[in-house]
């Protein structure tokens, strides 16, 4: 456990020192305050005192900006060959995984505590939901520790940092947008298989403020198979070298 | 710890990097692991260090299996791979302790091994620098302080001389030397003359397979079968010379090094050696012998012998 603390802390270190961290905060930040207070069915068009405008924004946002995030994580180190100094330490592949996965979620925890002024703003115009609100956060921090998964998975299949952004991107976008085309479209048991993986069903679900297991499991289903792939593609070095 | 390596086979695809290499290195020896480009040292070393498995074989680390206690043993080894990743955008100082805290140190205990490791690399004026501004020979100081950090009783070393200049590579020497009393250390090198120097053993691979084992020396004597010398002999006629020596029952060839100098090379017959039939052959005809050398076999030969297929 301590050796994924390291992990994780060297690394959100890493996304500060590089500035990758500002940029995030300031394109996320400016993408969300635009479209929450400024433009399009904002806060003022809608007129209700509810966060709903910031978390589709959000939705899509980070949806863009968490493969940004993840490609470099094992892409870079496979390149570098830095992945063979961290392994040949005493830490296990299973540590490395985790440790990245936590520091890429720490990052998009603390960018969306930024966006605490909204909550209270909103809350002096009128009455907010509470529990809309917890759950929405919860809803954006599982849907971003979902794609950090898949964007890992994609970084650690390659050395390009700009295949592993498209992978992730690819293999996000069937979660995103295409299983709910696809469930819309058909009826059927297809349609009910496409309505289960379908990610933003799950989200839609939290953001009405139910808290479900059944989106719970699907989150953390996700979550854990695409750690554990990222887990076994860097564990395949061993066997075929 | 003493490493004990047995039947190692790595193969990649149909190719066999490594091909049932079997040896053993004590604690307190320098092991230098020479071999052209592709012969599999890097392959052994990363199976050594568990970044790799291998596909048959097993390696022992202090009596124990490294497949079995792979975290456990992971923690006495230092390991300085191949072209010396690091990160370039980290300031020495936060990748040193970086990788004291990933090799368990105490966090209270940190600061002080980073600032013996500084100070035994020289890299003081360096330190606050990130690692991607420091030069080559600066890089490989960094490679190694990390390597060190723990204070391991194992060392594995993948080229730690190249891109020094002349003055680091004696330092690096001499510190590998001083740790090798109390380590065990493998060390891989293109240098021959390094391995000389440092090492206390030398084993040569060539294709996945050892094809060499044991000190310069020992090898030496393998590779010399027969005695060259150089010799010098004037005030006489240089084809007389050529002729007398030729015609001693030890000496097998005669060639002419530096005719205007009358300098020879004599190569006498396998067993024989022709140093007091030179002399006396020169008392004789009244020539006066004013060099004579042996020439040792160098373990450049050595090595090309056994490498060239």
């Amino acid at each position: 456990m301590k050796a994924v603390w390291i992990i994780a802390r060297k690394e959100l270190k890493s996304f500060f020192d590089s500035l990758i961290a500002y940029i995030l905060l300031v394109l996320f930040l400016g993408f969300c305050g635009f479209f929450t207070w400024i433009y399009g069915s904002d806060v003022f068009f809608i007129g209700q005192a509810t966060l709903r405008p910031f978390f589709s924004i959000a939705y899509w946002t980070l949806f863009i900006f968490i493969p940004a995030l993840t490609m470099r994580m094992i892409a870079e180190e496979k390149k570098t060959g830095t992945i063979e100094l961290l392994l040949t330490k005493p830490i296990t592949d299973r540590q490395l995984v985790v440790g990245k996965f936590l520091a890429a979620l720490m990052l998009i925890a603390i960018t969306l505590l930024f966006t605490l002024p909204y909550v209270i703003s909103i809350a002096s115009l009128g009455n907010l939901d509470n529990g809309e609100v917890v759950m929405g956060y919860l809803g954006l921090l599982l849907m971003s520790a979902t794609y950090i998964a898949i964007g890992l998975y994609a970084s650690s299949i390659t050395n390009n940092q700009i295949v592993a952004f498209l992978t992730a991107l690819f293999i996000s976008l069937f979660f995103h947008v295409i299983f709910d085309v696809l469930d819309n479209g058909l009826s059927g048991w297809l349609a009910q298989l496409f309505n289960m993986l379908n990610l933003s069903a799950h989200f839609e679900s939290l953001q009405r403020g139910v808290l479900d297991t059944k989106d719970l499991v699907y989150f953390f289903s996700l979550i854990f198979l695409g750690l554990y792939l990222t887990e076994s593609n860097i564990a395949r070095r061993k066997i075929s070298g | 710890m003493d490493i004990k390596i047995e039947k190692l086979t790595k193969k990649y695809g149909s190719h066999r990097a490594v091909d049932q290499i079997s040896f053993e290195v004590h604690q307190g020896e320098i092991l230098g692991f020479l071999g052209p480009n592709g012969a599999g040292k890097t392959t052994t070393m990363k199976i050594i260090t568990n970044y790799l498995n291998p596909d048959e074989g097993e390696v022992f680390i202090g009596g124990k299996k490294l497949s079995e206690h792979a975290d456990e043993l992971k923690r006495h080894i230092g390991y300085l791979p191949e072209n010396n990743p690091l990160y370039h955008d980290m300031p020495v100082v936060d990748y040193l302790e970086f990788c004291a805290a990933l090799q368990g140190i105490e966090r209270l205990r940190i600061p002080e091994r980073v600032r013996e490791m500084i100070r035994i690399t020289g890299l003081n004026a360096e330190k606050h620098k990130k690692i991607g501004e420091l030069s080559k020979g600066y890089r490989q100081r960094v490679g190694l302080a990390q390597a060190m950090i723990h204070n391991p009783s194992i060392l594995i070393l993948d080229e730690p001389t190249t891109g020094l200049d002349p003055n680091q590579i004696v330092e690096i020497r001499r510190l590998i030397r001083e740790l090798g009393r109390e380590k065990t250390v493998i060390l891989s090198t293109h240098i021959l003359p390094e391995v000389e120097a440092t090492c206390d053993r030398i084993l040569i691979i060539n294709d996945g397979k050892i094809v060499a084992d044991g000190t310069a020396e020992h090898l030496r004597k393998q590779a010399q079968g027969q005695e060259i010398l150089t010799v010098k002999i004037e005030d006489g006629d240089v084809n007389a010379i050529f002729k007398a020596l030729q015609s001693l029952s030890t000496v097998a060839t005669v060639d002419f090094m530096d005719r205007s100098l009358s300098r020879f090379e004599v190569q006498s017959r396998p067993g024989c050696t022709s140093r007091r039939e030179i002399f006396n052959l020169c008392v004789q005809n009244h020539w006066t012998l004013t060099e004579m050398a042996v020439s040792e076999a160098k373990l450049e030969d050595i090595f090309r012998e056994l490498t060239m297929n």
